[in-house]
C-alpha cells in the first residue's frame, strides 16, 4: 500500500515461518539483523521485554527436544508472551486424535503463535492451513529446521563478519537431516559455497540439484572450507543397514583434529547437537573453545527465536 | 635362490596370448625374468628340462573353504595348501564361513597370521558381507579391506533383503570392494536339496527350481544398474540364469560371473542312488543346463571356473540325502577335471586356462594369474595327456568327499612353483 511508510520484507509475506525455502534474502537478513539486537539483551541482567505482552504462544512438540524447545520457551517469555509447552508424545495423539483435530482444538483457544515440531515432513504446512495464528516450524521430519539454520548463520556472521564468499562443509547424515537442508538453502541464499559430505548410503539422491557439491571423502570435501558443520548420526542408523558400525563411521567420517586440517587453518566447527562424542566428532575437538562454536550456537539460538517470534507475530 | 630356467616347455599364458614352446627364466628373487622362444640361458642357472609338458600361470581359485578356525577336523591351512599345490593352484580365495565367522577385524588378523605360518600358498581371505552371515547388518567393509580382505561373501547364503542389498552395493561402490553373491531365493529354495525335476521326483526329494537362482540375479542386476559396484555372482548353474546375464551384459551392466567345475562336468543324473558327495549348492541340474554353461564360457558370459572346494567329514555326509552336508572337495582336481572339457572338445584349452588364471586375478584386482615379466613365478606345470583315475584316499585334502571318485581323467599336474621355488612335484 502506498500509504504505508515503513515497508519491511516480512510484512508483505504470509505470517508463517515454515522453511527457509519460502524465505527471501531480504526476509532472512531482516531476521538476522533483528536477532543481533537481542544478543546483548540476553547477555544483560534484565532480559525481559514486553513486545509480545498479551500474546499467547503454544509450543507444540510431537518429538522430544531439549534445546529447541527450551530455546523457544525462553524466547517467548523474554518477549513477554504467555507460553505454554505441550509435549504431544504422550498426549492426544496416543488417544487417536489427528493433527488437524488437535490444531482445531488449540485454535479455539485463540493462540497467537504456534511453534510446532513434528516427525513428519510437511506437518507445519498442514497446520498453517487450519489455524488462524502464526505457525513457526521448529523442525519437521527430514524437511526443514529454519530457526536452526538462522541461528547457524547468525553464529557465523558473529565470528566471520559475513557469510558471502565463505565455503561451508556439512558432514554426516545428510539423508535424514532437516538441519542440513535448511542450512543448504540459507547458506546458498546468503552467498556461501556449500559442500556436503556423507557416506553414499546417507547421501540423498539429487542433492546436487540443491546447489551443493557432494563428496564421500572428508579430505576432498573439507578442502578450503571456512566452516565445518557436523551432523548428529542417529543411533538407530549406526547398527542398522545404512552403515557397518560406529567404529567404521568414525574412521572415515568422524571429525578429528587430523581431518579438520584438510579445511582452512582458521576453520570453525559447528554442531546442532546433541553430539555423539567419538562417533561423528572427536571429544576433545568438540570442547576446544578455539575451534568449536557449539555453545555459541545455543546462545544465539534464543536471540534468533526471539527475532522470529517478534517479526512473525502480528 | 639361484636363477632357474625351465626349458623346452609349452607355455600357455592367456594374459599375454602366448602359446608356444620355449623357456621360462626365473630370477633369484623368484620373479619371471623372461619367457618364450628366445629366452636365453645363462651358465650358472639351474636348468629344469620340461620337454612334453605345459606351463601355465599358477591357478587362482576364487572359492575354497579352509576349516580354520572351528572346523580343523575337516581341513586346515596345511592340508588345504598341500591339496592346492598338488592341483597347480597357487592362489586361493578363502571363504569366511568359519567358526567364528570372519566378520571383524580381529578375526582377519588371526587368519592372516595363521595362514602365513601354516600354508605354503598365496591366501586371499574373504570376509562376510553381513555380520554372522545373517543377512541383517553389513560388516565393516572399509576397515576390513584396510586389513587385507580381498572381497566379501556370505558364501552359501544370500542377502534376501533388497533394501539391504541396495545399501550394500551403494556403500561398496564408494570404497571399491568386491561383493560376491550366492544367488538363491530362500522361500523358493526352502527344504530343497536337489534340482527340481525328474531325478528329484524319482528320488522323492524336495527340489528347487532354477528360478530361485534367476530371481536373485535379476534383482541384483537391477539394483546394480542403480548402484554400480564391483559385483560378482559366485556360481551360476542354469541356462535361465545365463539368459538373464546375457541380457544385462548387452545392456552394459558391468559384473562378473563364476561357475563351479562340478556344474560344468556333472549333471543331476550323476547323483545316482543318493550319492551325498554330489549334493551341491547350487545343485547339479540337467544336461541342457550343463551344456549351456559351457556355451556361457565360450561367449564370455561366465568368466571364472572355481573348485568350490568344501571339505566335509564322513559324519556330515553319511546321512540321509536331505540331512547331509552340502559340497565336495575339488581344489586338487580342478585343473584335471577342467582339462576334460578340452579333451572332449567342449572348450578350447586357452579359454579354460583363462578362466582359471588371469580372469579371476583381474576380478580380484591381484597381481597373479600371469607369467608376464616381473610377476611372481607362480607356475603350474602339467602333463596334458597323462591318464589317471581319481582315488579319494590319494587326495591330499583332510576330507575325502570328492564328487568324482573313480573318474578317469586325462591331464595331471607334474610340478608347481611358488615364487620360483618348486613346492610340489611328482
Amino acid at each position: 500500500m502506498a500509504t504505508e511508510k515503513k515497508v519491511t520484507a516480512i510484512k508483505n509475506t504470509p505470517k508463517h515461518l515454515l522453511g527457509i525455502q519460502n524465505l527471501s534474502v531480504l526476509e532472512a537478513k531482516e531476521i538476522l539483523t533483528e536477532a543481533k539486537s537481542f544478543i546483548k539483551l540476553n547477555r544483560g541482567s534484565s532480559k525481559k521485554l514486553d513486545v509480545l505482552r498479551g500474546k499467547t504462544q503454544i509450543n507444540l512438540f510431537f518429538e522430544p527436544s531439549t534445546r529447541t524447545q527450551s530455546s523457544f520457551d525462553l524466547a517467548g517469555k523474554r518477549l513477554g508472551a504467555d507460553v505454554m509447552t505441550m509435549n504431544m508424545g504422550n498426549s492426544a495423539l496416543k488417544k487417536g486424535e489427528t493433527l488437524i483435530d488437535t490444531a482445531m482444538t488449540l485454535n479455539a483457544m485463540h493462540p497467537d503463535i504456534i511453534v510446532i515440531r513434528h516427525q513428519d515432513s510437511g506437518a507445519p504446512n498442514l497446520l498453517s492451513q487450519k489455524v488462524n495464528c502464526t505457525v513457526i516450524n521448529a523442525g519437521d521430519g527430514r524437511r526443514e529446521h529454519p530457526t536452526q539454520a538462522l541461528l547457524d548463520a547468525l553464529t557465523i556472521i558473529n565470528r566471520k563478519g559475513n557469510i558471502e564468499g565463505l565455503k561451508i562443509a556439512i558432514c554426516g547424515d545428510i539423508l535424514h537431516s532437516r538441519v542440513a537442508r535448511s542450512n543448504i538453502y540459507l547458506m546458498n541464499m546468503l552467498g556461501a559455497e556449500v559442500n556436503v559430505i556423507a557416506p553414499k548410503t546417507l547421501m540423498p539422491k539429487g542433492i546436487d540439484s540443491l546447489g551443493v557439491k557432494s563428496f564421500t571423502d572428508m579430505k576432498k570435501g573439507l578442502d578450503g572450507c571456512d566452516i565445518v558443520m557436523m551432523l548428529r548420526l542417529q543411533n538407530e542408523r549406526m547398527q542398522g543397514s545404512f552403515l557397518p558400525s560406529k567404529r567404521e563411521y568414525y574412521e572415515f567420517f568422524g571429525l578429528t583434529p587430523e581431518k579438520l586440517k584438510f579445511a582452512k587453518k582458521d576453520a570453525l566447527l559447528m554442531h546442532p547437537g546433541p553430539m555423539n562424542r567419538g562417533v561423528e566428532i572427536d571429544t576433545k575437538l568438540a570442547d576446544d573453545i578455539n575451534v568449536s562454536l557449539v555453545k555459541e550456537q545455543v546462545e544465539l539460538g534464543v536471540a534468533v527465536r526471539m527475532a522470529c517470534l517478534k517479526l512473525y507475530c502480528k | 635362490m639361484k636363477e632357474k630356467i625351465l626349458t623346452n616347455v609349452r607355455i600357455i599364458d592367456p594374459s599375454q596370448t602366448i602359446d608356444e614352446i620355449g623357456n621360462i627364466v626365473i630370477d633369484e628373487k623368484g620373479k619371471i625374468k623372461s619367457i618364450g622362444k628366445k629366452s636365453g640361458t645363462s651358465k650358472s642357472a639351474e636348468k629344469i628340462d620340461l620337454k612334453g609338458l605345459v606351463a601355465i600361470p599358477g591357478l587362482v581359485d576364487m572359492k575354497a573353504f579352509v576349516g580354520e578356525p572351528g572346523f580343523e577336523y575337516k581341513e586346515n591351512f596345511r592340508t588345504l595348501s598341500q591339496a592346492a599345490l598338488a592341483g597347480g593352484v597357487t592362489s586361493i580365495v578363502t571363504m569366511p564361513n568359519t567358526k567364528p565367522v570372519i566378520d571383524n577385524v580381529s578375526m582377519v588378523d588371526f587368519i592372516i597370521r595363521r595362514g602365513r605360518d601354516k600354508a605354503k600358498v598365496n591366501l586371499f581371505p574373504c570376509a562376510s558381507i553381513t555380520r554372522q552371515m545373517e543377512g541383517n547388518q553389513m560388516t565393516e567393509f572399509g576397515l576390513l579391506k584396510a586389513r587385507g580382505i580381498i572381497g566379501f561373501s556370505d558364501v552359501n547364503k544370500t542377502i534376501q533383503n533388497s533394501e539391504l542389498m541396495s545399501r550394500i552395493m551403494n556403500y561398496a561402490s564408494d570404497i571399491d570392494v568386491l561383493i560376491m553373491q550366492h544367488a538363491e531365493d530362500y522361500e523358493l529354495a526352502k527344504n530343497s536339496c536337489i534340482n527340481q525335476g525328474e531325478v528329484a521326483t524319482r528320488l522323492g526329494l524336495q527340489g528347487v527350481s532354477d528360478i530361485a537362482e534367476k530371481i536373485i540375479i535379476e534383482r541384483d542386476l537391477s539394483l546394480l544398474s542403480e548402484f554400480p559396484c564391483r559385483y560378482h555372482i559366485n556360481q551360476i548353474s542354469s541356462k535361465n540364469s545365463l539368459n538373464v546375464i546375457k541380457k544385462n551384459k548387452s545392456n552394459g551392466i558391468k559384473f562378473s560371473t563364476g561357475v563351479s567345475i562340478n556344474n560344468l562336468s556333472l549333471n543331476q543324473n550323476d547323483i545316482g542312488e543318493f550319492r551325498t558327495f554330489l549334493k551341491l549348492s547350487p545343485p547339479l541340474r540337467n544336461e541342457e543346463d550343463r551344456l549351456s554353461l559351457i556355451e556361457g564360457i565360450k561367449n564370455d558370459l561366465i568368466n571364472v571356473i572355481v573348485s568350490d572346494h568344501i571339505p566335509e567329514d564322513e559324519e556330515s555326509k553319511r546321512l540321509p540325502f536331505a540331512q547331509a552336508a552340502t559340497g565336495s572337495i575339488g581344489i586338487e582336481t580342478l585343473l584335471s577335471l577342467s582339462l576334460e572339457l578340452y579333451h572332449n572338445e567342449s572348450l578350447p584349452l586357452e579359454k579354460i586356462i583363462k578362466c582359471l588364471t588371469i580372469n579371476p586375478a583381474k576380478i580380484l584386482k591381484i597381481d597373479k594369474g600371469s607369467l608376464k615379466e616381473g610377476s611372481d613365478a607362480d607356475i603350474c606345470i602339467f602333463d596334458l595327456e597323462k591318464p589317471w583315475v581319481v582315488k579319494a584316499e590319494e587326495l591330499k585334502s583332510k576330507s575325502k568327499n570328492t564328487a568324482i571318485e573313480n573318474r578317469k581323467l586325462q591331464g595331471k599336474v607334474k610340478m608347481t612353483l611358488l615364487q620360483g621355488e618348486v613346492v610340489y612335484s611328482n
